[in-house]
């Protein structure tokens, strides 16, 4: 894998569980609010 | 103090909560979108890295939330112990997850940057297998908060747990100090950075883009926190009448 792949790599990683940390935790805040 | 205080009523939080919470969200997707563009079209490469620097904008901050989540959960378990804080308890719990993941992020980003740099995907070295062990601290706090809410508990065994947890943030802080092995030592300090201004710049606005998600995410589990807890008070109550 050349360089750039790594980097495409970690900032998939990165923001992919940051998106579906942030997605969980909006979800369930709106289940328990309603 | 005092506006730790003010907080204590979970309603008059919750006032405060709701406008910021999506405040903080809409903050840090802007300002990640921002860092992402910069990280990847607006820095050159390192001249002996080449392309993988980039990670340090996704890996950085990983790792500073992992260690500010922590120190997030020391401060509520000081708030809980001495001052009996109502709302201490169910921060630690908010903060726990997203420190979590954020350390198991920091661990999976400083992996794939490892392998082209040092020629590895792992190494036990001094700053990695202190950050490995902070990630099973923090699942140790989760499972024993969940626990103590279960039984109904004060809260003040996992806050005396989340306190004596800190004791591993200065083995993290200085494990390029002491350990003189694979991980690269500290490169931005009080004094100055041995990071080149071309590439330094993207930094905080990647430090700032994801703390203030992390503070929008633990702002909607602490709310859902809330939300259960009421919703099991109106329940036990039905089942009295």
């Amino acid at each position: 894998m050349n360089q750039m792949g790594f980097v495409a790599a970690a900032y998939a990683v990165m923001l992919g569980g940051a998106g579906a940390l942030t997605l969980i935790s909006y979800l369930a805040m709106k289940r328990a609010e309603k | 103090m005092a506006s730790l205080h003010i907080l204590a009523n979970p309603a008059r939080f919750l006032k405060i909560a709701r406008p910021l919470t999506g405040i903080f969200l809409g903050l840090g997707i802007v300002l990640i979108a921002v860092a992402v563009w910069a990280g990847l079209v607006m820095t050159p490469p390192d001249y002996l890295q080449g392309e993988t620097v980039r990670i340090l904008y996704m890996h950085v901050p990983a790792a500073w939330l992992g260690m500010g989540g922590w120190s997030g959960i020391a401060i509520a378990s000081l708030s809980l112990i001495v001052w009996r804080h109502p709302l201490a308890q169910v921060a630690g719990r908010a903060i726990a997850w997203p420190g979590a993941v954020f350390t198991a992020l920091c661990l999976a980003t400083g992996s794939i940057w490892g392998r082209p740099t040092w020629g590895t995907w792992w190494q036990w070295d001094g700053r990695l297998t202190s950050m490995l062990l902070l990630l099973f601290v923090y699942l140790g706090y989760i499972a024993l908060a969940r626990a103590d809410a279960d039984r109904g508990g004060d809260g003040r065994i996992p806050a005396l747990y989340g306190l004596a947890g800190t004791a591993l943030l200065p083995v993290i802080r200085y494990s390029v100090v002491w350990w003189n092995t694979l991980h690269q030592g500290q490169s931005i300090g009080l004094t100055g950075s041995s990071i080149d201004p071309s590439l330094l710049w993207p930094l905080p606005i990647a430090l700032g883009g994801f703390t203030f998600l992390f503070a929008a995410i633990v702002l909607m589990r602490m709310r859902t926190l809330l939300a259960q807890a009421k919703a099991e008070a109106r329940m036990r109550r039905m089942a009295r009448a």
